[in-house]
């Protein structure tokens, strides 16, 4: 990004962190264009969880609240269930604008809990890896570090999909993991830079 | 013979084989043949995304590349998992929508020698391939053992309708299509209220009560519908339901027993395919109940039972309530 010189007169400079969310959405987010309506919340499945609707987590971008925007459960409870996209008067990308202020919180270690997140970088981390998800390890890593005191009682769950074979215990690598690894790290490259 | 591209995706090699192998086993009947795409990666499902744009996108790209450079004729590239389906659907329809996405993208690709043109390829999920392609027709002619009197609960979650970028199916919230292939089996479908509901995805992971909550909705309405099963195309909505219901049943002290199973495996059944080779057996909670009333026989995975109590000829111990001893 170029750095233009400042405006001498910056009528609003808080519409700054809105300029900033909407340019790291992929696609166009429209997220200028909410009307603040509130059927997103209405029609979420999640949001008695969330510390803000989507409505009133909007506004708060809209105002330049960054930090408390950042720090909010709202996007990590969000379920990509796509609800609110449909019935968006204003066909905002809802999913993905949250999926901006995930990476955006990550980036500013700014989350609260740290559980969804290192849950989406194991994960990641499994993909990086071997070119597949690989549940088995994903799950145990995962449970040992943020719920180990419900381990024992996943522990039938865990047994009837490894007798059922729903899941192995050990990771499937693709053939060309090197082409990927290259591929990702330019991918950061690019990202970093951005 | 219609051919397509293929993406299985991760799950279908592991939790969701069931779907896969019903897959495999309807090919013939619908005569579709499925060219895999060669060495494909993880297509990130709901975490890559929230983690970094441009890698996620990046690895999405890689599929959608290795599927353009493989296309012999067909230029459609099918997925059965919805997850899947929608990365692949996403990327390629940013990546139209905003040239800048498709620049990094193809930058980034071209590191391992790769690139892709946004909109070389359609990408569609398995269901609506089946009835737009293959048509409803041909599927009612190889019925051989409607499903008469099975009360099925249609289940097709979220990401398979919405957010329905190139507009293929009838509605975003209440779409009919697999409610119209059920019927066409025989099956008596029930008008389910929640069948675009959310299973809770990975919420069983991050936040469980959130989870449990969404899972227990859907269960819940199902057994209020009398269904017999629930019917989905979604592996990850499969997990959730099936493995997840003892959990779910746990905490809300609930007691249902609700089979969750594949639409394909239905498919096979209804076209005299032998179950075996159809996945049964896989499901957590056992569906051979609800099939053996339309007299179909399946497979059933013996749960691993409760160690055996050895016999008590040491000195006495203490007990916990309930145990007994074993003479």
């Amino acid at each position: 990004m170029t750095l233009t010189a400042a405006n001498p007169v910056d009528t609003n400079p808080n519409l700054r962190f809105l300029e900033e969310v909407s340019a790291a959405t992929a696609g166009v987010s429209r997220l200028e264009m909410c009307i603040q309506c509130g059927t997103c919340g209405g029609s979420c499945p999640s949001s008695a969880d969330m510390d803000h609707t989507p409505r009133l987590l909007f506004a708060m971008i809209r105002a330049g609240m960054r930090d408390e925007a950042l720090r909010s459960n709202t996007p990590w409870i969000c379920v990509s269930c796509y609800h609110c996209v449909v019935r968006c008067p204003q066909n905002v990308h809802i999913a993905d604008v949250m999926y901006t202020l995930k990476s955006m919180a990550i980036r500013a270690k700014l989350y609260k809990d740290s559980t969804a997140p290192d849950f989406s970088q194991t994960f990641v981390d499994m993909v990086e890896n071997y070119g597949r998800s690989y549940e088995f390890g994903l799950a145990t890593r995962h449970y040992l570090k943020h719920f180990a005191m419900r381990l024992p009682g996943m522990a039938p769950m865990g047994l009837g999909m490894l007798t059922r074979k729903r899941m192995d215990m050990t990771p499937t690598r693709i053939d060309n993991i090197e082409q990927l690894k290259k591929i990702l790290a330019r991918a950061k490259e690019l990202e970093d830079r951005s | 013979m219609s051919k397509y591209l293929f993406y299985p995706g991760c799950s279908m090699e592991t939790s969701a084989s069931a779907y896969y192998d019903s897959l495999m086993a309807i090919r013939e009947p619908l005569g579709i043949e499925l060219d895999e795409i060669r060495d494909w990666n993880c297509c990130g499902a709901t975490e890559y995304l929230g983690i970094s744009i441009t890698p996620a996108y990046a690895l999405i790209s890689r599929n959608l590349a290795l599927a353009r450079k493989q296309a012999d004729g067909s230029r459609t590239l099918v997925a059965p998992c919805s997850a899947c389906y929608l990365n692949l659907a996403k990327a390629d329809y940013y990546m139209q929508e905003s040239p800048l996405l498709s620049e990094r993208v193809n930058e980034a690709l071209e590191a391992g020698g790769l690139s892709y043109r946004p909109g070389s390829l359609t990408i569609r999920h398995l269901l609506d391939v089946i009835i737009n392609d293959i048509g409803l027709d041909t599927v009612s002619s190889k019925v051989v053992k409607p499903l008469k009197g099975l009360r099925v609960a249609p289940y097709l979650g979220c990401m398979v309708p919405r957010p329905d970028y190139e507009k293929r199916w009838s509605d975003a919230e209440y779409p009919n299509e697999l409610d119209r292939l059920l019927k066409t089996l025989g099956a008596e479908v029930i008008d389910f209220p929640l069948k675009t509901h959310c299973c809770g995805g990975h919420m069983t992971q991050i936040s469980p009560s959130t989870a449990f909550e969404l899972i227990r909705r859907l269960i819940h309405a199902a057994d209020q519908y009398k269904a017999d099963l629930m019917v989905t195309l979604c592996p990850m909505c499969q997990l959730n339901l099936d493995a997840y219901q003892n959990e779910t049943n746990h905490h809300f002290h609930t007691n249902y027993r609700m089979p969750v199973i594949f639409f394909t495996q239905l498919m096979g059944i209804a076209f005299g395919i032998d179950p075996k080779k159809l996945g049964f057996g896989k499901e957590i909670v056992n569906a051979a109940p609800a099939l053996s009333r339309i007299g179909v026989e399946t497979p059933v995975t013996q749960e691993p039972g409760p160690r055996k109590k050895r016999k008590d000829t040491g000195l006495p111990m203490p007990r916990m309530p309930g145990e007994e001893e074993v003479s």
